[in-house]
């Protein structure tokens, strides 16, 4: 019955965090059955704040664009991908997006890898948990995950894992990998929890 | 736990540009057009309650039409007729702000005219076993 199955509709949130440029758009559309959709939020007062809008006051309203895309595990049962918006301007709304997600993928551009260090910053002070992903970028150096972990001064056990940010296969494998270790980071809190 | 910000590694080969002398100006054309979407909603801006963006709605409501409801509201009932879809992808379904979307929602809700599923609380989120049928499910992609 279909009030039933509602009741039971379960719906995990993933976000796609990084840089602007860095694939983020490219990856949720490789893994997502949808077209990734846009969905655009309002910036008003929130934002004003923290916006450098000399000579535009009258502007208080504009709007950002968030990426998304969706994978059906089975009826009732959905993963949702979140594009945070790349921009530091909106922080705001990503705490928003983080509330009650499973976990992040951050994708990294070796090129660029400061552009992804909000989002590490972020992610770990948070605790949520997170892997990264190195998008490999043609003719870019090839780096190895330890050199990267290293760079980013991870924690031991977050993973990192080289990717075509592309590629339905590379993308689900980043995936896989994100929930796996969201399960051993739940599991390991939850039995920190019934220890203590 | 605490930590240190990131910084850069003198000397690394990664590719660390520099920060802009000063914050880059994101407005105008790259930021969108501007909207007044908030008529749509009598001018209210929040709905009663809270609505996250992967919260599923679902209608069991066959004829919008014959609701004293609006334009808005009535495809919302329609896009969400025997079909749970979360509240981001109503926004972009409809191009509508989230913001309007979710006054929208709060109006549909106190009417009884939707049924909301909330996403689970974080605390309570990874049941091992979901976890597992997550995973199996991107395999099978």
């Amino acid at each position: 019955m279909d009030s039933v199955r509602s009741d039971t509709d379960l719906a995990l949130k993933i976000l796609v965090a990084g840089g602007f440029g860095v694939g983020k758009t490219t990856l949720v559309g490789a893994v997502s059955e949808i077209r990734p959709l846009r969905t655009e939020e309002q910036l008003t007062a929130a934002g004003s704040q923290v916006d450098d809008l000399g000579g535009v006051e009258r502007k208080t309203t504009t709007t950002v664009a968030m990426d998304f895309g969706r994978i059906t595990i089975r009826d009732g049962l959905a993963v949702y991908l979140f594009g945070t918006p790349g921009q530091d301007r909106f922080w705001f709304l990503w705490d928003e997006l983080a509330q009650g997600a499973l976990g992040a993928v951050v994708l990294a551009d070796t090129r660029r890898l400061t552009d992804c260090f909000p989002a590490v910053d972020f992610f770990e002070h948070r605790g949520i948990p997170f892997v990264v992903a190195v998008n490999r970028f043609d003719g870019t150096r090839a780096f190895g995950p330890e050199e990267v972990s290293r760079a980013l001064d991870l924690d031991a056990d977050t993973p990192v894992v080289l990717c075509d940010a592309r590629e339905r296969g590379s993308g689900k494998t980043v995936l896989i990998n994100l929930v796996e270790h969201a399960g051993k980071v739940h599991a390991a809190r939850v039995l920190a929890r019934s220890g203590a | 736990m605490a930590y240190p910000p990131r910084h850069y590694l003198p000397g690394s080969a990664f590719g660390y540009p520099p920060p802009p002398d000063r914050p880059v100006q994101w407005y105008d054309e790259a930021a969108g057009p501007m909207v007044r979407p908030y008529a749509l909603t009598k001018g209210r801006t929040r709905p009663g309650q809270p609505f996250d963006l992967i919260a599923l709605v679902v209608t069991d409501i066959p004829d919008p039409a014959v609701l004293p409801v609006g334009p808005e509201a009535a495809a919302i009932l329609r896009l969400c007729r025997g079909n749970a879809l979360s509240v981001a992808e109503i926004a972009a379904e409809l191009d509508l702000p989230l913001g309007v979307v979710r006054v929208l929602l709060g109006d549909l809700l106190d009417a009884e005219q939707i049924r909301v599923s909330r996403p689970v609380p974080p605390a309570l989120l990874p049941h091992e076993h979901i976890l597992q049928e997550v995973i199996h499910g991107l395999r099978a992609l």
